[in-house]
């Protein structure tokens, strides 16, 4: 069966969950081939393995030293050097870079924020902020598609998993734009905003840079917190929690929003989320058209009593 | 320091977007075309470093007729001149043709540094600016947040995941910006006026040696093999907090096994 590359997301040893998701996409295509930039530890292989992969590709770390260019070269060469059939990556803003990359150097096409895809890579879309649902394909070449997480969910299935290390010559182009300092904003212990079940965001309707009404609802159901760009911009919540069109596209199963308004932005990056339950003090505010479940209300009082309510139920 | 700064023509986001039944491209006639969003953004970047170090602003768009609207307003921001690629041949190209087209029309101007939005609200691949670098051989500085240039180098932050990396490369570059990257201006009148007599250059496919064999919905990367209108969400419940609006969200969690 021929080989359909995945690339790896990880990070301090762990596999995201999205790579499962990959893989499982790509045994209904192929062999799924785990690559992975930087070191797979035996932890990481393992995880790779018990989702299917049958091989798993190492290129050294050097090539996250620079921008996305190197993983380009990586994945083009890996693709023609092993005839793969697809290569699949997880819809981040930098995979989404990378898909472009590798498809431009293959000659083929690239499919972004795909939702499903099948054994003949026919890919699903859902685009105009969930409006529309469509399917494409690639035409020429090998497709390289980038896949939501959360989209498609990750189903066991052992595979052998073969270490083989690859070397790659990165071309001078490939290293004109290097990364001199990396600078991480907190995240504590809360899961990842892009791959969590549940998430709970708060908007303008926070007031405060005092989040803890958010965070403490978020931790009583195990959930990621998420931000609107109004509460980002007013520097009450880091940047790499901002939910909407330009922070991050999240489709958790639910999807609590407090003091939102629903702005469409905001509304493109949550829309596709299986359920959604908005408080807001003003019951014409757009996010509870869409919203499952929704109080008309101060959240300062409606979510203090739902947190309290939830920890009494546990 | 010359800048192009590339601006794309968007159905409204405001107003209902829809496909064309035909070819599956973007129904632009059906609602209002205006600036993407994060174009403006784009030209603001543009227009704050040559306010810093001087040379010209030159727009770039790759669209029909209708584009021209997008182009003026681009003007009035204060850009300098315009380039407008306009071909029949061009309807319907992915993002990919985009890139190429767009490399090939930057290849009939001279500039430093390319600008662009990191991602339009109607395609909303986000692909365009690195597929650009790819074709155009330059470095990829995209998704900044803040861009600084010190003599022919160029240092941004560029967004990643859990924060910023900090990027440098030589010039010329290409860079996206993300919205956090400044605050777009509004037009005076006075440049209103004045942008109704800017240069606006008109480029056929031919014009910039693009090879009409490569673009267009007929010869795009990818196909669209159908689409239908997503069935819309059923209504919600929604109730007025009477002083246990905590506990009715805890008990519709419940019924839906979330708790
Ligand atoms: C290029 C571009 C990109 C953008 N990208 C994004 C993006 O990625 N993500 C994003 O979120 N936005 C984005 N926006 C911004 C978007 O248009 C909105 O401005 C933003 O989402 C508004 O945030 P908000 O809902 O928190 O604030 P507001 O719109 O001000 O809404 C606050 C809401 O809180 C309610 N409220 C106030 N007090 C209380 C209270 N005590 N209890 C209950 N409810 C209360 C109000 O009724 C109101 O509905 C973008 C805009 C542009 C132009
Ligand atoms: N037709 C076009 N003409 C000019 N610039 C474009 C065009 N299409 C895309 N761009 C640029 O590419 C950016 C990203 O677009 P996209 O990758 O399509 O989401 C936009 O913000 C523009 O700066």
């Amino acid at each position: 069966m021929a080989e359909v590359l995945v690339l790896v997301d990880h990070a301090d040893g762990e596999v995201k969950k999205v790579t499962l998701e990959l893989l499982t996409a790509a045994r209904r295509v192929g062999e799924p081939s785990a690559v992975v930039v930087g070191e797979a530890t035996g932890d990481i292989t393992a995880k790779l393995g018990e989702y299917g992969a049958e091989k798993v590709y190492t290129a050294p770390a050097e090539l996250n030293d620079y921008v996305v260019a190197p993983k380009a070269e990586l994945l083009a060469t890996l693709a023609a050097d092993k005839s793969a059939v697809a290569v699949l990556v997880s819809a981040t803003a930098e995979n989404k870079e990378i898909a472009g990359r590798t498809a431009v150097k293959l000659g083929s096409g690239v499919l972004t924020d795909v939702v499903d895809l099948t054994a003949d890579l026919v890919a699903e879309h859902s685009i105009f902020g969930g409006g529309v649902v469509a399917h494409a394909r690639v035409t020429t070449g090998v497709p390289v598609v980038a896949v939501r997480p959360n989209a498609i969910p990750a189903e066991a299935a052992q595979g052998a998993a073969v270490q083989e290390a690859v070397t790659v010559e990165l071309s001078e182009g490939a290293k004109a734009a290097r990364i001199t300092d990396r600078v991480k904003e907190s995240k504590g212990s809360r899961p990842e905003l892009a791959e969590a079940a549940i998430v709970v965001s708060g908007g303008r309707g926070v007031g405060s840079d005092d989040f803890s009404v958010v965070e403490g609802l978020a931790d009583s159901l195990g959930a990621a917190v998420g931000a609107s760009r109004a509460a980002v911009d007013s520097g009450w919540y880091p940047n790499a929690f901002q939910v909407g069109q330009t922070g991050k596209t999240v489709a958790p199963n639910l999807y609590i929003a407090l003091g939102i308004s629903g702005a469409i932005q905001h509304r493109a990056g949550m829309q596709t989320s299986k359920t959604i339950v908005a408080v807001n003090k003003d019951p014409e505010a757009p996010l509870l058209e869409i919203a499952d479940f929704a109080v008309v209300g101060d959240l300062h009082k409606v979510t203090p009593q739902l947190t309290e309510e939830i920890n009494k139920r546990k | 320091m010359n800048i192009v700064v590339l601006v794309k023509q968007v159905p409204d986001t405001a107003t209902e977007r829809k496909l064309n039944p035909a070819d599956s491209t973007v129904d632009r006639a059906s609602s209002d075309g205006v600036i993407n969003e994060l174009c403006e953004y784009a030209i603001e970047e543009a227009l704050l470093l040559k306010e810093k170090h001087g040379g010209e602003v030159t727009i770039l768009s790759a669209g029909p007729d209708q584009a021209t609207d997008s182009i003026r307003k681009a003007l009035s921001m204060g850009a300098d001149k315009a380039v407008h690629l306009n071909d029949e041949a061009l309807h319907g190209s992915d993002s990919l043709q985009t890139a190429y087209a767009l490399a090939k029309a930057l290849g009939t101007i001279e500039f430093d540094l390319v600008i662009l939005g990191s991602e339009s609200t109607d395609a909303r691949t986000g692909v365009v600016a690195a597929a650009l670098a790819e074709y155009l051989g330059l470095p990829q500085l995209t998704l900044a947040n803040k861009v600084d240039i010190d003599g022919s180098s160029v240092r941004v932050q560029r967004q990643t995941d859990d924060g910023y990396d900090v990027v440098e490369a030589t010039l010329p570059a290409v860079v996206s910006v993300v919205e956090k990257i400044n605050e777009p201006r509004y037009p005076s009148f006075k440049l209103i006026m004045a942008a109704k007599k800017k240069p606006v250059t008109k480029l056929g496919a031919a014009d910039a040696a693009i090879d009409t064999a490569l673009v267009g919905v007929a010869n795009a990367t990818t196909a669209v093999v159908d689409f239908a209108e997503a069935p819309p969400r059923a209504a919600g419940t929604v109730v007025k907090d009477e002083g246990n609006g905590g506990v009715q969200i805890a008990d519709f969690l419940a019924a839906k096994k979330f708790v």
